[in-house]
């Protein structure tokens, strides 16, 4: 295991700090299982996992897992039903955060994970439902100019769609994404639903984050460094990380 | 095969070849990413089975595989690839460059199939909900259409109703008349048999009837929904079954490389499939060790009682 800190465990790390204490977490696959597992063992103690398969848990994983639907992530669950059980909660309003990705965004923190002109991809999975109806969403993408475009090419998974409003004029309940965490720093958005970048990882400048941008990216008035991972929260990370 | 049969064991070459027809709509993999029935999807590719529209959430590398099969001529599905890796090669060689036969796709989300087939659960045409507004999804879809709400007046979308003609599920046990008992994460397989109008089961363990009535809230598919019951070990390989097997990452990690090109995943669907007669062969070819190693001895039961007493 590497003992030099790599972006991968940057982005957990920010990711984890993304889970509230008490707040209902779609998880989501990847990086997010780390995540929960990490914000519940640390500083979301009482923060309850959802995961699309129909399980709900309260506790993190019993040991590492690759996928949602592993035995260690269903042993020790408080409930599991099914994926219906767990829509309903997101239809109704019940989710508070919910984790995304995607092969695209754009400056709208829209998703595409279904078409390129040249590349079919897997498709939504939940992604689009969760991005409908989660109080907030958060993204966690790689950050590369290809993925990062003025507007994807296909609208999987809702954003701020076109700015301001839009998700009230369509009909979607949830607030839409507060933050986007990539390889390069972590973004918010500002009130008419366009992406400003909020910090920079370790050794990654401005220019770099707007040279992989497909748009002209603004930035919050205060620039600061993403925080590194404690000693406790990387032990967990690398603990629990079974992709990196 | 019949539901109104006693005793609907059976082998699982008989099961598919009298229940799968070719052109059928079958469901599979409903449990997302445990309990695949992988062993009725090599019975596929050793019958021949052609012209298949696959019906699922997310399918782990069930639905790639048939589809690199040649076994498919359409999916309706949220997400389909290698969850542990990411991207499926056939699917991506079948939708972009119509090899080994041209594809074609009904998008759903999660929520969307599976009111889908929670729609065909109920009888009813459709469901309405609000995902996916604004999205394109649920745009110039046979799949999808517009309604608006009787009491309120508010636009909703309408899920159109998806029927499988075979849902096939892996579950933990079940009896011979098909009550099944299954526990850890449901997906979409409780509304999927419920949809289907036919359901074939294959399980870890057949028990006695009284197993089954002995705990019946965990009946979720009850056996009037069911025509075939196959015993069949380690059937669901290598996808998870609670309380039996483990995930066998590394064999999903190694289909991801062995399906990378066309001819490798020729070379490994001959080694892993059509030069293996049945599930016992496959199991005698992962090897004991491997089997022993995916094998859960862990015992984690239920401490509270369940007292059904009346």
């Amino acid at each position: 295991m590497s003992e030099t800190l790599a972006t991968r465990e940057i982005m957990i790390a920010a990711a984890a700090r993304e889970i509230h204490d008490g707040e209902v977490v779609f998880v989501g696959m990847r990086l997010p299982l780390v995540a929960f597992a990490v914000a519940k063992e640390l500083h979301a103690p009482a923060a309850v996992g959802i995961f699309e398969n129909g399980v709900i848990r309260d506790r993190r994983p019993l040991s590492p897992i690759v996928t949602m639907g592993d035995p260690p992530n269903i042993a020790g669950a408080t409930a599991c039903n099914g994926l219906i059980d767990v829509m309903a909660l997101l239809q109704r309003g019940r989710i508070d955060l919910g984790f995304i990705g995607g092969a695209e965004v754009d400056r709208f923190g829209n998703l595409n994970t279904n078409w390129t002109p040249e590349i079919r991809l897997p498709g939504s999975g939940g992604a689009a439902d969760i991005a409908s109806f989660a109080r907030r969403t958060v993204i966690i993408m790689t950050h590369e100019p290809r993925r990062f475009r003025e507007r994807v090419q296909y609208l999987t998974s809702a954003g701020h769609g076109t700015g301001k409003g839009w998700r009230q004029s369509v009909g979607l309940s949830g607030g839409g994404p507060s933050k986007v965490v990539t390889s390069l720093g972590v973004f918010s958005f500002d009130d008419s639903g366009d992406m400003i970048l909020t910090s920079l990882h370790p050794g990654i400048t401005e220019e770099e984050v707007q040279a992989n941008t497909g748009w002209i990216l603004r930035s919050a008035p205060t620039v600061t460094e993403t925080r590194t991972p404690t000693t406790e929260e990387l032990a967990l990370i690398r603990q629990f990380d079974t992709l990196g | 095969m019949s539901k109104r049969r006693l005793d609907k064991t059976t082998s699982l070459a008989s099961a598919i070849r009298e229940c799968v027809h070719d052109g059928d709509q079958v469901a599979m993999g409903l449990c997302l990413e445990s309990l695949i029935p992988f062993a009725a999807r090599h019975e596929f590719v050793r019958q021949g089975k052609k012209a298949l529209t696959l019906i699922g959430p997310i399918s782990d590398i069930l639905f790639d595989e048939l589809i690199g099969a040649g076994c498919v001529q359409r999916v309706i599905a949220a997400w389909v690839g290698n969850v542990g890796a990411g991207m499926g090669y056939n699917f991506r060689r079948a939708v972009e460059r119509g090899i080994p036969r041209p594809l074609l796709l009904q998008e759903h989300s999660n929520f969307t199939i599976t009111l889908a087939l929670k729609a065909a659960a109920l009888g009813v045409p459709f469901l309405p909900t609000r995902t996916g507004a604004g999205g394109d999804i649920i745009k110039n879809q046979e799949g999808f259409g517009v309604v608006v709400c009787p009491f309120t007046g508010v636009q909703l979308t309408a899920v159109k109703a998806v029927v499988p003609d075979v849902t096939i599920l892996h579950v933990q046990r079940a009896d011979m008349f098909g009550n099944a008992h299954v526990w850890g994460n449901l997906g979409v397989a409780v509304e999927a048999a419920y949809a289907a109008e036919r359901v074939i089961l294959t399980c870890e363990e057949i028990v006695d009837r009284e197993v089954v009535a002995a705990d019946p809230n965990r009946t979720l598919i009850p056996g009037i929904l069911v025509d075939a019951v196959v015993h069949e070990p380690l059937g669901a390989h290598p996808s998870p079954v609670q309380g039996f097997w483990k995930r066998d990452d590394a064999y999903f990690l190694g289909y991801h490389e062995h399906s990378r090109g066309r001819e490798d995943f020729l070379a490994w669907l001959k080694e892993w499939v059509l030069d293996l007669p049945d599930r016992e062969a496959y199991c005698a070819k992962l090897g004991i060790q491997q089997v022993g190693t995916l094998r859960i001895t862990e015992k984690r039961l239920p401490v509270g009682e369940v007292n059904y007493g009346c």
